[in-house]
């Protein structure tokens, strides 16, 4: 008897794959070898017992019926009755399996069957090869063409089709202060090779679109639309475009800023597809900051229970994220405010220890908070006022991990500093972490998991039409605002 | 009953993977939340029936027996006897399946268990994010290619 096992990850969510393998006769559509198949006798083709006739490119026929069909562990099992082939007692079985971490699926292929001796390797390569693994890579083919979704309930809309989408936006004309950004009348145009065109119905305001705005990160050269986050809906694709299709809700959180603005036409890559969960306002307010704190307190350090952890402007955007998580990691979470009110706003917010220090004082209240042993890792969105503080507060072996710089770009740290307590330094980019698309998919799905699971909890109070983009940016800058804001277009 | 199921990819030939986490005892060695292990009574930590018992590095103890170890399925099924967490018939199962495709391997970690009705969530989330996945991205992070 011979036993064929092969198996592969498909890079798309466990329900979609089984939607087109539970079709028994589907496969005329997405395996490469089959040229015709046909269900006798006029049965469904998710009918247990039900047999299919097909005919292979190279002229073989075969006849399988259905043995088992189970939408519980997304098995089938089917044997072959007849064949031109000398293939007797095959019996195979098709498992999908869900990969928790992403949108991902296994999918498990294996079969037994007794050929005419001294034919075992030729057909463990037709079944294994031929079939198994032409057949992972057909479907991987069909999916990204979108052609499991453009039959009968697909939007009608062709990819590309259309020409340009007359929108609105905000622009900065120069750089400069709130004053500078203005609304007015855009297009976006059809998607090329590789892009996608949103219709966009929350966009998230950061504070980095001030940077931006200011012209302290070379992003853009004005006059262009800001915005690094937002969610929305597709219209339509370009060509080999494998993961989305109109009507898909989405996310997502990444530069080239731009996204404020009504309809948007951008690269594909760094757009993920939105849980059912998650709303549009939702994603666009914390797809970039929970995907900064996963990276974070996942990737960049691994945040284990029992660690002593520092977290600066705790009650800010991520920093209300890292506690909330860091916290249900079981860490021990020690955070700096500038207040009494965000002291509060952070301890419901799992910080333990909340420091109030308007001057990034706070190496003192650390080791008193720690025995004095220091933090095991500190996430620094401030930069170069707490740099000296940084490393006065880190435990042995510590690891400082510098994210963002509200306070001004760090100076330069002699290599020494670190070794005085055997410390590491990190500088980390959101972006780098999320470059790849498995990762990305990895990262998004773990923020709408912590999200669903009341891991992270988020209230959006600031709504603004997306004309109002200024007055956003000129409460968020006197900092008459508290939590995510969104710009509605 | 409630059941608690994680799984992920991992960058590496299920059988490598496998040498690193086949050993009951090995849990200091690869998971970055166990302090400390020892097996009971001197039995062979791959000796069916064996007992773990850890620390945690939050200091929790907790005391496993070994049901099941399964060479050809790359699978280790586990029961807890005492432990901090207050659930009940609890059994776990950790396995590795070989992905074929690119050389990899599928890992699955889930346990089914009894626990009071309110803290079911608290308990999935604890133990499914702050054990198994913390597990799996550990075994990730160490086969990184």
């Amino acid at each position: 008897m011979i036993r064929v096992t092969r198996s592969a990850i498909i890079d798309a969510p466990l329900e979609r794959v089984w939607a087109v393998l539970r079709d028994f006769n589907s496969h005329a559509a997405w395996h490469p070898a089959v040229a015709e198949s046909e269900i006798e006798d006029g049965y469904p083709a998710d009918q247990v017992g039900c047999v299919r006739r097909f005919s292979l490119r190279d002229g073989n026929l075969i006849r399988e019926q259905l043995l088992t069909l189970s939408d519980q562990e997304h098995v089938s099992t089917y044997c072959i009755l007849d064949a031109t082939l000398p293939m007797r007692r095959y019996v195979a079985t098709v498992q999908l399996k869900r990969v928790t971490d992403g949108e991902r699926t296994f999918w498990h292929w294996q079969s037994t069957f007794d050929v005419p001796r001294g034919r075992e390797r030729e057909f463990e390569q037709l079944v294994g090869v031929g079939v198994y693994e032409g057949g992972f890579e057909g479907l991987r083919a069909y999916l990204r063409r979108g052609r499991d979704r453009s039959g009968a309930g697909a939007p009608a809309r062709a990819r590309g089709a259309a020409g340009d989408l007359a929108t609105h936006g905000v622009v900065v004309e120069r750089f400069g202060g709130p004053e500078v950004l203005r609304h007015q009348a855009l297009v976006a145009p059809a998607p090329g090779p590789g892009e996608v065109r949103l219709r966009q119905t929350a966009v998230g305001v950061n504070y980095i679109d001030v940077y931006v705005r200011a012209g302290h990160y070379p992003l853009i050269t004005p006059p262009a639309a800001l915005g690094m986050e937002a969610a929305g809906e597709v219209l339509d694709v370009g060509e080999g475009v494998a993961h989305l299709l109109p009507g898909d809700r989405v996310g997502y959180a990444c530069p080239p800023p731009g996204a404020y603005v009504g309809a948007r036409t951008m690269a594909v890559a760094q757009v993920v597809v939105l849980p059912d969960h998650v709303d549009d306002e939702t994603a666009a307010a914390v797809m970039l900051k929970g995907m900064t704190a996963e990276y974070l307190l996942h990737r960049t350090h691994r945040v284990r229970a029992g660690d002593a952890v520092l977290v600066h402007a705790a009650a800010g955007g991520v920093g209300l994220f890292l506690c909330q998580w860091a916290r249900s990691l079981g860490a021990r979470v020690i955070g700096t405010v500038s207040s009494e009110d965000k002291a509060r706003l952070a301890r419901a917010h799992g910080c333990e220890t909340p420091i109030i220090t308007r001057e990034h004082r706070f190496a003192a209240a650390v080791r008193e908070a720690t025995g004095g042993r220091g933090a095991d890792v500190i996430f620094d969105g401030l930069g170069r006022a707490a740099a000296d503080e940084n490393l006065e507060a880190l435990a042995l072996r510590g690891h400082w991990v510098s994210y963002g710089q509200a306070t001004g770009p760090l100076d330069a740290i002699a290599a020494e500093r670190l070794t005085a307590k055997s410390a590491t330094l990190s500088r980390p980019v959101l972006f780098h972490y999320t470059a790849e698309r498995a990762a990305l998919a990895e990262i998004a799905g773990r923020v709408f998991a912590a999200l669903r699971d009341g891991v992270l909890r988020v209230e959006i109070r600031h709504r603004y039409p997306l004309a109002g983009a200024a007055e956003a940016h000129r409460d968020l800058e006197a900092r008459r605002t508290t939590g995510p804001i969104v710009l509605l277009p | 009953m409630i059941k608690v199921y994680v799984s992920s990819v991992i960058e590496a030939p299920a059988d490598a993977v496998w040498a690193e986490i086949r050993d009951f005892n090995a849990l200091p060695k690869w998971t970055p939340f166990v302090a400390e292990s020892r097996i009971e009574g001197g039995l062979a930590s791959d000796k069916v029936g064996c007992v773990r018992n850890f620390r945690l590095k939050d200091g929790g103890a907790i005391r496993e027996q070994l049901l099941t170890l399964s060479d050809y399925d790359f699978q280790c099924t586990y029961s807890i006897l005492e432990s901090p967490m207050g659930v009940d018939n609890y059994v776990a199962t950790l396995k590795l399946t070989p992905v074929t495709d690119g050389g990899r391997t599928f890992a699955e970690w889930w346990a089914e268990f009894d626990c009071a009705p309110e803290r079911e969530g608290e308990l999935a989330q604890a133990i499914g994010q702050g054990v198994f996945q913390v597990g799996l991205d550990a075994l990730k992070h160490r086969f990184r290619r």
